[in-house]
Order: structure tokens, then C-alpha cells, then sequence
């Protein structure tokens, strides 16, 4: 029996997703809750185990193709099963001829290979038909030893990208109609204007250079392919900054105390934990004490006005070397110093290790960036669409203070920014919450309870 | 020996004797020692006479006890001489194991460089004789995961003698490996005096555009018979020979591979986790996005040793003919 396989669901706000990668190809057998597919939606990648033990029969998306959340992406034979393929075959000459029909096969070849879109030229439309079991589908490669041979080779993929060309356009002189390397180039020099392209955004594009760029290793004169969690970082960001007039403020706080509690506990704390004591914690621990006080800064705008939010979820923006992810601390307010130590060191340690689930990703309602770290003395945040405000922890200095008594000392001192979305609040919020917030950050330590 | 000047026509075994006797006659370290490597003057008579003229004490046969051969040379190496042990047979080289992996590969690094290990261990390998189960092994593949060995396995005469002469010369342990089959049967110039080809350079035997060819040993000579071959049908092959395993010269097998886009492997040894697996895996990791064609491995069944039968050596063995068809395919994919 085959079982139809839907786009997941994944997150409750999620209304749709990425094929990011198909972790098997059509032919191979998957065992139940084996990882078959690469789903990505918003910020998160998550592996999709498959639901039944079986063959993988059909891919019915491609790789980085977005579908709504219920379309069928791809079909498994269950074990024991009759290939539909064959019964079809048997119920209705006509139907299986049409797939094994050569020019269709190309085409097949040329789904089957899962040709990415490639900045600077258009992919036709994948060919559809329509098969027995009533779901549009890619024609279907022919058996798998002859697929992987027939596949666009990455030196194709790699030449076509460069050059511009779109491999279907090219008739392969390869083994079975193969597109060859020495095709490529042949019809590159053939046709040094695409037609494929657009002449506007031909002369628009940066020129390319052989090489193969990436995000990780960035190679000058060449064209970076947009990951999806790099689209949506541009989108989000482009969004707050149009749709929230954002307003700064800075305060400079005097972590002097609270830094010589966390020296004191953070040994013991690693030992117990396993996690390592960093000022975020305590920094949270006054965000949400002041959030309290000022419900407006955990709040955001509607159309229909501010919606002042009941839980106190704090977003911590954690960057990586492709991308920034921001995990959420959810219930913040209900956890100890040490609660979130230990809260935010499992976030920080799954984003590391890309394990970060959708769950963890939502419901933010107001975000925190540990921003200090390399030395930054005042930043000015994009908020997270959808709340009031973001506040950054800036690098810890020692500097010489004039203290209450009007003696000089030597103290930690920290910068705190705060960008805020001046439709929800104004400055007269803004600066009160950021005063409370140095209070609170003052009044810790040097001992304590964590 | 005379100035370098000219060369001579040798055969792959002459051109090892030659080595070993200017090395036995520049160098009083240099020791061999080895089953019928003396009075019989090993079973190739690579050392005929060499114990009439250098003496039982630089000359030195032993017992059928090759753990002891490889320990006793170890010792050797490590307190100055220049020991060039023998294993007669690769198939034989199992009860050495332990004191080629666990002592000599490993004295410099456990010494933290107070000794080195310079020695040599020669052995005759390869199939393609009627051999059978006990003298057709290929062993390579058994040790070339062994960080500290280096392992040679030249096919051309000259090649022999430059890497003899520089295995003898290296401060570490070296695997010199002489297939059987090319013994007698290659024939070519080796140059007059002394000279050293580096340990870790490959050696493009014949340039081509559509394939890359490596392989080592015996199948260099088919490889290039094939490809030769197939030169009257206008198909363009290079053809690589490795001539050193490890440290194997990943840059030459790139720039080829980078330049035709194809890659075809072919060794004697079996296929799983050969040396094939290892360039495959190279070659995936740096160069993916360079091949047109899917990497392939022509190398020996998987089964346990090659048979005495004709049809199971040739079973086992492959033939310039299906090197010759596994390269037109791949050129023409």
C-alpha cells in the first residue's frame, strides 16, 4: 500500500514549508521513524521521520521548493506492497507508457536531479502529469541504478551556474542524452547571452567568477545562493525596519557587584550544571523584574491596538556563522537566576548543534542580546517583529566612577541599549524601564541566592 | 660507480639489486637481513654473491620468523645501522604486523624524537603468477592506515632504483613494495650514479583530457596498455601512477581530476577500503564540484585470496581489456 506523505506542520503558526534536502532518493527503503526528509519553515530545520517502514516511491517536491503545510511531498511504498507503478502498469497500458516515453524521460532526468534555482536564470516549470492515484506528479525517474548515472553531474551544475546556462536547453552528448561538462561549455560559448535570463537583471547581476561560494567561505567576485534561513533573516529584518519606527536609548549600568556574585558562583555552578555562569542570566533575571513593572515594553502593536502580552517569554539572539537564531526562554519570569542559567545554556548549546526545534524558536515576546562579547560598546538592535522592544548587553569595562560619596573608584561598567517600537510606547516608557532596569542590575550581588 | 653520465636497459628486479649494492657498497651501515637473502641469494637472486662480498654479518639470513626479521631490524635501525629487511613473501608479512605498526611506525613519536627508525622493508607483493593463496597478496591496504609508515610501490625500473635509493635515505620506516609479476617482465632505462625520486610524488605516465586514471604497480603497465589503446579511437585518458601510497600525492591526483573531470581508479587489491576508498574520499571532499561522472574503483572481488586455478586468477585479476572498457565508458558518460 502506498502512503501519501503531507507537508508537516510544524509549529502551530506555521502555515507552510521548505524541502531543504531529501535525505532519501526514490528507490531506497526507510525504516518507520527514520529521518527521510529536511523540512525547514521560518528560522528551524527539523527532520522528518517517516510514518511507515518502506521504500521511498515518488519525490513529490523538489529541494527548496515551498508548499503549504498537507500537500503531498513524496509517496512510500510499504513494505510488501505491489509497486503501484506495476499494477498501473498491468490495470492501464496507456498510463505507464506515458512514463516511460522518451521525451518525458528526459524531463524525468532533469527533476530527478533536483536542480536548485539558480540566481540568474529560470527554471521552467517542473512537467506534470497526472497519475491513477489522482495527485499531480513529477514524472518519475526510471530505475535507480540508471538514475544516479543520468543525474546532472555537480561539475554541470557547478559550469551551468557559472556560465549561466539552463541545462535543459542543452541536448547531453553524454551516455543516454547525459548533459556533460563539455556541453556546458560548448553552449556556453554557443550562446554568450542567455535567453533564459532577463536582459535587466543580466546587467544588474554581479559578474561570476568560477568558484564555488558560500556563507562559511565567501569568495570575492562570486554570487552567494540565498538560504532560506537567510532569506527570512533579510525579510524579517526589512519588515521591523519599515513597519516599526524603531527609537534608542543607552544607559550605563555599574555591574560591579553583580559580576563578583557570578566570579563566586560560577565554578560551582559549571561543576553542578554542566553549563557555564555568563551575566545573561542575572541581565534576564532584572529584564523581566522590570517588564513587570512596565507591561507596556512586553507588549505589541495591532491594528486594532496594543496587545499587552500575558506571558513573559524572553527571546536571546544567539549568532552563528551563517545565521542568527534567536531561542526562546519561555515563562522567564517564573525562573530563578539559576533557572535560567539553565534555560538559556540548553538554547545556546542547540543552536550550536542546529538542534533547535520550531517550539523553541516561537512565542518571544521580548528579546535580549548578548551583544559584549567581542568588545561592542553601544549597538543599536533591529527589534524581533512583533514586540515592544530589544535590549543588548554591551562589553564589560573597568573604568574610573565618581561614586555617591564623590570619591572615584574603579567599577564594571556595562552599556544597556534599548531599541523600542514607538508606536507601542514612547520615551517617557522607554527611559523609565531602562532606569528600572539599571536599578535592578546595580542592586545585584555582590552575594546572593541564585 | 661512475659518474652519472648515461643509463642502462634493467629489468625491475636488476634495477633493485643494483640499488641494494650500492647501497651495501657506499654505506657500511647498511645491513640485509632476511630468509635466503645470503647463501641463496634470495629467491629472485636480487642479493646473489652479495654474502661473498659484504660478509654473513652484513648479510644475514635467518630463521622462517618474520616477526623476529622486522624486530631484530627495528633494533638495528634504532641504534644506527641502515637495515634493509626483506619479507620474502608479502603473504608472509602477518607475523611481523605488530613490530611494523606497533615499533617501528611508532618509535619517533614514542621517543619524542630521541630515535628514529630508519629502516626499509622490502617485499615482493602482486598476483598474475599462479601464485595462488600464499604468494599473490597485495597488502597495502593493510597498512596504509598506519600514520609513520610510509609505503612505496613503484612499477618502473628508474622508479625502483630513485625510491629504493630514497627509502634507504629516509630517517622513518618505509614499506617498499616490488610486485612480483613487473619483476622480469618490465624492462627500462634506469640512469647511471646515484639519484632519489621524493617519496609522496605520483607521476603522470600519459596525459589525457577525458579520465583520470591512478593505480600503482602491475596495473599501471595495463592501465597505459588500455589507455594507449584507446588512443586509436580518439579517446583521451591520463594515466597517473602513484608510485607512493602514503604519503600519496593528493595534489597531482586534484589538478588531474580538476582538469578531466573523471576519475577512475584501478588496483589489484580488493576493493573494500583499498586505496581506491581513500582517493574516492579525497576526491569527494576537495574536488565534488569538479566531477561530471560518478568516481570509479576497478579493483578485486572481495573475496578471500586469489585462487590457483587460471580462470580464478583471471576472475580476480583484471585485464587491460576490462580496464580498457571500464575507461571508454566513463569517457563517453
Amino acid at each position: 500500500m502506498a502512503t501519501t506523505i503531507t507537508m508537516p506542520q510544524l509549529g502551530e503558526t506555521v502555515t507552510e514549508g521548505t524541502v531543504e534536502r531529501w535525505l532519501k532518493q526514490p528507490g531506497e527503503s526507510v525504516e518507520k521513524y527514520e529521518a527521510f526528509v529536511e523540512v525547514s519553515t521560518d528560522k528551524v530545520n527539523s527532520e522528518v521521520p517517516a510514518p511507515v517502514t518502506g521504500t521511498l516511491r515518488e519525490i513529490l517536491v523538489q529541494e527548496g521548493t515551498t508548499v503549504a503545510t498537507g500537500t503531498a511531498i513524496a509517496i512510500i511504498e510499504e513494505v510488501g506492497a505491489v509497486p503501484a507503478a506495476s499494477a498501473a502498469k498491468a490495470a492501464s497500458p496507456g498510463a505507464a507508457a506515458s512514463v516511460t516515453e522518451p521525451p518525458k524521460t528526459r524531463e524525468a532526468m532533469a527533476a530527478s536531479a533536483n536542480l536548485e534555482p539558480v540566481p540568474g536564470f529560470n527554471l521552467p516549470e517542473m512537467p506534470v502529469q497526472h497519475a491513477g492515484n489522482g495527485h499531480a506528479r513529477v514524472a518519475p525517474p526510471e530505475a535507480s541504478s540508471e538514475t544516479s548515472l543520468r543525474g546532472v553531474s555537480p561539475a554541470v551544475r557547478k559550469l551551468a551556474r557559472e556560465h549561466r546556462v539552463d541545462v535543459r536547453s542543452i541536448r547531453g552528448t553524454g551516455a543516454n542524452g547525459r548533459v556533460t561538462a563539455q556541453d556546458v561549455l560548448a553552449a556556453a560559448s554557443a550562446a554568450p547571452a542567455p535567453a533564459a535570463a532577463p536582459p535587466a537583471k543580466t546587467a544588474a547581476a554581479p559578474p561570476l567568477k568560477p568558484g564555488t561560494s558560500t556563507y562559511g567561505e565567501p569568495i570575492p567576485g562570486t554570487l552567494i545562493p540565498l538560504t532560506s534561513a537567510r532569506r527570512i533573516i533579510a525579510e524579517r529584518m526589512v519588515e521591523s525596519k519599515h513597519t516599526a519606527p524603531h527609537a534608542w536609548s543607552m544607559v550605563e549600568v555599574d555591574v560591579t557587584n553583580v559580576w563578583k556574585w557570578r566570579a563566586r558562583e560560577k565554578d560551582a555552578f559549571e561543576r553542578a550544571s554542566g553549563y557555564k555562569l555568563t551575566l545573561l542570566p542575572f541581565f534576564i533575571r532584572a529584564v523581566v523584574e522590570s517588564l513587570a513593572v512596565y507591561p507596556l515594553m512586553n507588549a505589541r502593536f495591532t491594528p486594532d491596538g496594543i496587545l499587552v502580552e500575558r506571558d513573559v517569554n524572553i527571546g536571546i539572539a544567539i549568532g552563528l556563522p551563517t545565521n542568527l537564531v534567536v531561542p526562546v526562554v519561555k515563562g522567564a519570569d517564573k525562573l530563578s537566576i539559576k533557572g535560567l542559567a539553565i534555560a538559556s545554556g540548553e538554547l545556546i548549546d542547540k543552536a550550536r548543534r542546529n538542534k533547535l526545534s520550531a517550539d523553541d524558536l516561537q512565542s518571544g515576546t521580548f528579546t535580549v542580546n548578548n551583544n559584549g562579547a567581542n568588545g561592542s560598546y553601544a549597538s543599536a538592535p533591529i527589534i524581533n517583529g512583533g514586540q515592544a522592544g530589544i535590549v543588548t548587553m554591551e562589553t564589560v569595562v573597568k573604568k574610573p566612577v565618581v561614586t555617591a560619596d564623590e570619591a572615584i573608584a574603579v567599577r564594571s561598567m556595562m552599556n544597556v541599549c534599548l531599541s523600542l517600537d514607538h508606536r507601542v510606547v514612547d520615551g517617557y516608557v522607554a527611559s523609565g524601564f531602562l532606569a528600572d532596569l539599571k536599578k535592578r542590575l546595580e542592586a545585584m550581588g555582590p552575594s546572593g541566592i541564585l | 660507480m661512475a659518474v652519472a653520465s648515461g643509463s642502462q636497459t634493467m629489468n625491475n628486479v636488476e634495477a633493485v639489486r643494483a640499488t641494494l649494492y650500492e647501497a651495501m657498497k657506499n654505506d657500511d651501515r647498511t645491513v640485509i637481513i632476511g630468509e635466503d637473502v645470503g647463501n641463496r641469494g634470495n629467491v629472485f637472486l636480487i642479493t646473489k654473491d652479495f654474502i661473498k662480498e659484504f660478509g654473513p654479518q652484513r648479510v644475514i639470513d635467518t630463521p622462517i620468523a618474520e616477526a623476529s626479521i622486522v624486530g631484530i631490524a627495528v633494533g638495528m635501525a634504532m641504534e644506527g645501522l641502515r637495515p634493509i629487511a626483506e619479507i620474502q613473501f608479502a603473504d608472509f608479512i602477518y607475523p611481523a604486523f605488530n613490530q611494523i605498526v606497533g615499533e617501528a611506525a611508532k618509535t619517533r613519536y614514542r621517543s619524542n624524537g630521541e630515535y628514529t627508525c630508519p629502516l626499509v622493508i622490502r617485499t615482493p607483493y602482486g598476483g598474475g603468477v599462479r601464485g595462488a593463496l600464499s604468494h599473490s597478496v597485495s597488502i597495502e591496504a593493510l597498512f596504509y592506515h598506519v600514520p609513520g609508515l610510509k609505503i612505496v610501490a613503484p612499477a618502473f625500473p628508474a622508479d625502483v632504483k630513485g625510491l629504493l635509493n630514497a627509502a634507504i635515505d629516509d630517517p622513518d620506516p618505509v614499506l617498499f613494495l616490488e610486485h612480483k609479476k613487473t619483476y622480469r617482465l618490465i624492462k627500462g632505462e634506469v640512469p647511471d650514479g646515484h639519484y632519489t625520486i621524493p617519496i609522496g610524488k605520483a607521476d603522470v605516465k600519459k596525459t589525457g583530457t577525458q579520465l583520470t586514471v591512478v593505480s600503482y604497480g602491475l596495473y599501471v603497465h595495463w592501465a597505459l596498455e588500455a589507455a594507449n589503446a584507446l588512443e586509436q579511437e580518439g579517446l583521451s585518458v591520463e594515466v597517473i601512477d602513484l608510485r607512493s601510497i602514503r604519503p600519496m600525492d593528493r595534489t597531482a591526483i586534484l589538478e588531474s581530476v580538476r582538469k578531466t573531470r573523471k576519475l577512475l581508479i584501478i588496483h589489484e587489491d580488493n576493493k573494500f577500503g583499498g586505496i581506491g576508498a581513500e582517493i574516492s574520499a579525497m576526491v569527494a571532499e576537495e574536488a565534488l564540484f569538479d566531477l561530471d561522472a560518478p568516481i570509479r574503483r576497478l579493483a578485486a572481488p572481495d573475496v578471500p585470496a586469489m585462487g590457483y586455478a587460471l580462470p580464478l586468477e583471471e576472475e580476480y585479476m583484471s585485464s587491460p581489456a576490462e580496464m580498457a572498457d571500464s575507461m571508454r565508458e566513463m569517457v563517453r558518460f
